[in-house]
């Protein structure tokens, strides 16, 4: 069973604002928790711990001295303070100066050694007849004539009420952060709608949207759904261009290739009927100077559509403009168009860097040399320099250029006139131009003395 | 001279542990529950057979025992930790307080209980049962009507006059021998300063100080005494009723009422013996408490208490851990010695 590519992608954000929401409560609420239970314990702690202290104070208040001797009389009020803590046992004691149990029980837990360092009360956990309770020692000193030294009173107090109090006092937050909690996941649970309501908005829109509508999504969305908007809008655009270069391209092509294949046609239909073998010969040839010409056009449009689609998709390099036009001089394809054309490469030392795509360059400077090769005059002259900031790749012909009608149509999409006779030097310049335009620069056409030069100008790039 | 013969009597007293045994129930049941209590048996006897008939299978051994030798027992069982007993009811409240704080008590989660009031119960490990107030008795042939003391400052001016009929013909409970005599005298001393002055009248006047609340009453009735002081209402009116010549008076100013504790001792309670506390805490047992004048209260007075004190004036001894003051050993020595000097005169 090969797990299903979905179910990494099925977490909804719900879930996963839910999941983090669960978490933190429960840790929060164990954290809470705990922290809930130690507080309880030290606040029963220290209530509890006033009744001993105050128990222990009054019994020590009730010590006297009489003819020499320290007496205990116990005061009720003691107990009853004691007793505000009603189910718990009370243990007490009272030794006198010799360490002797004046009163009270006789065997009673005596607070740690590491606790005797201050003079103050001590408190100390120990057993009382097997059951844990508090205790305090509280002294206290005499100075008469007949008694010196030190009274020691010890009380003591099981825990029940503590521990009850203490549970009650953890109990109660807990209610609290309880609903606390409850209150947080309703609050999160509504945030998180509201949250995602521009979403659930956004897909309606897209939902009700003319399976045609490639234009950008207007819909108003939350700013951090923007960018994931404006991509999908960058995405339908891409889509858009590509679609209509397209349809350019399938009804250039219609366009184009009509005339010439029906002139073929019809020159076929004369041939046929021709009995005399020089015009039918004639004729033959001719047939074939129009399958050529076909042939061209059509490879142009394939390069054309070709580059069209990867200016859209490819991604930009650095790209040598001189290895570009070296490549297309070494490749040797003008001995086959122009046999015996005189062709000439003009580079310099440093390089000439754009950033682009090789492949839709060469497609270009190629289109430039061979409508060169086609119309133009030997020398054919294919160079690549650099002018400030921008990089040129340029085709230059000893001749005078075409037609003042091509140039002002240049740039266009289609120059019908040029492919009306199966010569389509237009198409190439509009190759050209697009790939120019598409990595951020232009086609320029110049009259020079030693000819016409056509030149791409690209924005020059520092970095290889 | 009869008093110092009283003395030693009681004085005798202590080594004789239980004074009554008496077995109910059938002779083969299957479980047969030790009580051991202060209270006389024939008063407690129609309560414990009502218990026994709506509890076939369950027989009680009914032990009578003087308060502090029952203390004394229990206190030794706990530190051994074998009880000799499953219940113990005592009319000296302050011991049986100390035996709960002292671990010697189980505790048991009784029906009844929780519709106690809070003075009356603790740790549910100490059960109040009963309600009998501390009365004075009279001799009705012997005392006449408007000399007849209402209240504790009646008595005081009853031994004023020098040569006071009444000096020396005024009982009441020796403290050291009896645990209830103690309580009340302790209880006394912490309810007002009348016991202050009550004390000095005793001592100027010769009061007695002696033993048993049967003695006392008898005394009381052949006329040795005129009044007795702080005696257990549920006796005398019992008393009462066969006699009457016997005057109880419930003393205006304050009425201590005692409610007898009841404690388990050891670690456990056997269900049975749960089950008789029970008993005791509902209402058919509290019912069959009043018949016999162990449960004497305001909404249930009994018709042989001709002066009785107002529900003001009543004060319930709370079966509290301040208690523990009156068990006190210096507190005690302290009281013995004042008592003991106001009666050594």
């Amino acid at each position: 069973m090969t797990e299903s590519p979905r179910s990494a992608s099925t977490l909804s954000l719900s879930a996963r604002l839910a999941g983090g929401l669960v978490v933190l409560l429960v840790v929060g609420g164990v954290v809470l928790s705990l922290a809930t239970f130690a507080y309880g314990r030290a606040a029963a702690r220290e209530a509890f711990d006033r009744l001993l202290v105050g128990a222990a104070s009054s019994i020590a208040a009730s010590v006297s001295v009489i003819e020499g001797a320290a007496v205990v009389d116990l005061p009720v009020s003691a107990f009853d303070l004691l007793a505000l803590a009603p189910e718990d046992r009370i243990a007490y004691q009272v030794r006198g100066v010799d360490g002797a149990v004046l009163t009270g029980y006789a065997d009673l837990p005596q607070p740690p050694p590491s606790r005797l360092v201050t003079s103050g009360p001590v408190y100390y956990d120990a057993a009382f007849t097997g059951e844990p309770a508090r205790f305090i020692r509280l002294t206290r000193r005499f100075a008469e004539r007949d008694l010196s030294g030190t009274i020691e009173v010890i009380v003591g107090q099981t825990l029940r009420e503590r521990n009850a109090l203490a549970e009650d006092i953890a109990l109660n937050a807990l209610m609290g952060l309880a609903i606390g909690g409850a209150a947080v996941v309703l609050l999160a649970v509504l945030v998180v709608r509201s949250a995602l309501r521009p979403l659930d908005e956004l897909a309606l829109a897209l939902a009700g949207r003319d399976p045609q509508d490639l234009t950008a999504i207007s819909t108003a969305v939350p700013r951090e759904v923007a960018s994931l908007v404006g991509a999908v809008n960058g995405f339908m655009a891409r889509l858009d261009r590509q679609f209509d270069a397209m349809r350019n391209l399938i009804s250039d092509s219609a366009h184009q290739l009509r005339t010439p294949v029906a002139a073929l046609r019809a020159q076929a239909d004369l041939a046929t009927q021709e009995t005399d073998p020089d015009r039918r010969n004639r004729l033959i040839g001719r047939i074939h100077d129009r399958s050529v010409s076909l042939g061209r056009l059509l490879d142009q449009m394939l390069s054309r559509a070709l580059v069209i689609h990867r200016i859209d998709s490819a991604r930009r390099e650095a790209v040598d403009l001189r290895d570009i036009a070296l490549d297309i001089v070494e490749s040797g394809d003008h001995q086959l168009i122009a046999p015996g054309a005189e062709v000439r490469l003009e580079i310099g030392e440093a390089p000439v860097i754009v950033q682009g795509d090789p492949l839709s360059l060469g497609e270009a400077a190629k289109n430039l040399f061979r409508n060169a090769l086609a119309h133009g005059r030997a020398p054919i002259v294919l160079g690549a320099d650099v002018q400030g900031a921008q990089a040129r790749l340029w085709v230059q012909d000893a001749g005078p250029g075409p037609s003042a009608a091509v140039r002002t149509q240049f740039g266009g999409r289609f120059v019908r006139s040029a492919a009306a006779d199966g010569r389509s030097a237009g198409l190439g310049l509009s190759i050209a131009d697009s790939v120019a335009r598409a990595f951020g620069g232009h086609l320029a056409l110049e009259d020079r003395a030693e000819g016409f030069r056509v030149v791409i100008i690209l924005p020059r790039s520092g970095e290889r | 001279m009869i008093r110092m013969t009283l003395l030693l009597l009681c004085l005798a007293l202590p080594a004789r542990a239980q004074e009554v045994l008496r077995a109910f129930g059938p002779e083969n049941a299957l479980t047969r529950l030790v009580l051991r209590t202060t209270t006389d048996v024939d008063i407690l006897a129609p309560t414990v057979d009502e218990f026994l008939a709506a509890h076939p299978g369950v027989a009680i051994d009914y032990e009578q025992w003087g308060s502090n030798a029952l203390y004394q027992r229990s206190a030794e069982e706990c530190a051994t930790g074998e009880s000799g007993a499953d219940i113990v009811i005592s009319s000296a409240v302050h011991q049986m307080i100390k035996l709960v704080n002292d671990r010697c008590a189980a505790s048991w989660q009784s029906s009844y209980g929780i519709g106690l009031p809070d003075t009356l119960r603790w740790r549910d490990e100490i059960w109040g049962v009963t309600r009998e107030p501390a009365v004075m008795v009279y001799n009705r042939s012997l005392v006449p009507p408007d000399q007849v003391p209402r209240t504790r400052f009646d008595l005081l001016d009853l031994l004023r006059p020098e040569d006071s009929r009444y000096a020396g013909r005024i009982a009441t409970y020796e403290i050291s021998q009896s645990g209830l005599g103690y309580l009340f005298a302790y209880m006394d001393s912490q309810e007002a300063t009348t016991f202050g002055a009550l004390m000095e009248a005793f001592a100027r006047s010769g009061a007695v100080a002696t033993c048993c609340s049967a003695e006392i009453i008898d005394g009381v009735q052949r006329g040795d005494y005129l009044i007795a002081y702080n005696i257990l209402g549920s006796y005398a009116v019992t008393e009462a009723q066969r006699d009457p010549n016997l005057g109880i008076v419930a003393p205006r100013d304050y009425t201590l009422v005692l409610s007898r504790a009841l404690i388990f001792p050891g670690s456990r309670v056997r269900p049975e013996a749960g089950a008789f506390l029970d008993f005791l805490l509902s209402p058919a047992g509290q019912l069959s408490l009043a018949a016999n004048n162990l449960a004497i209260s305001a909404d249930n007075p009994s018709i042989s208490i001709e002066a009785d004190a107002p529900d003001s004036a009543r004060r319930l001894i709370p079966l509290a851990p301040a208690l523990l003051v009156a068990m006190d050993r210096a507190k005690s020595e302290q009281f013995l010695s004042d008592w003991r000097k106001t009666f050594a005169q």
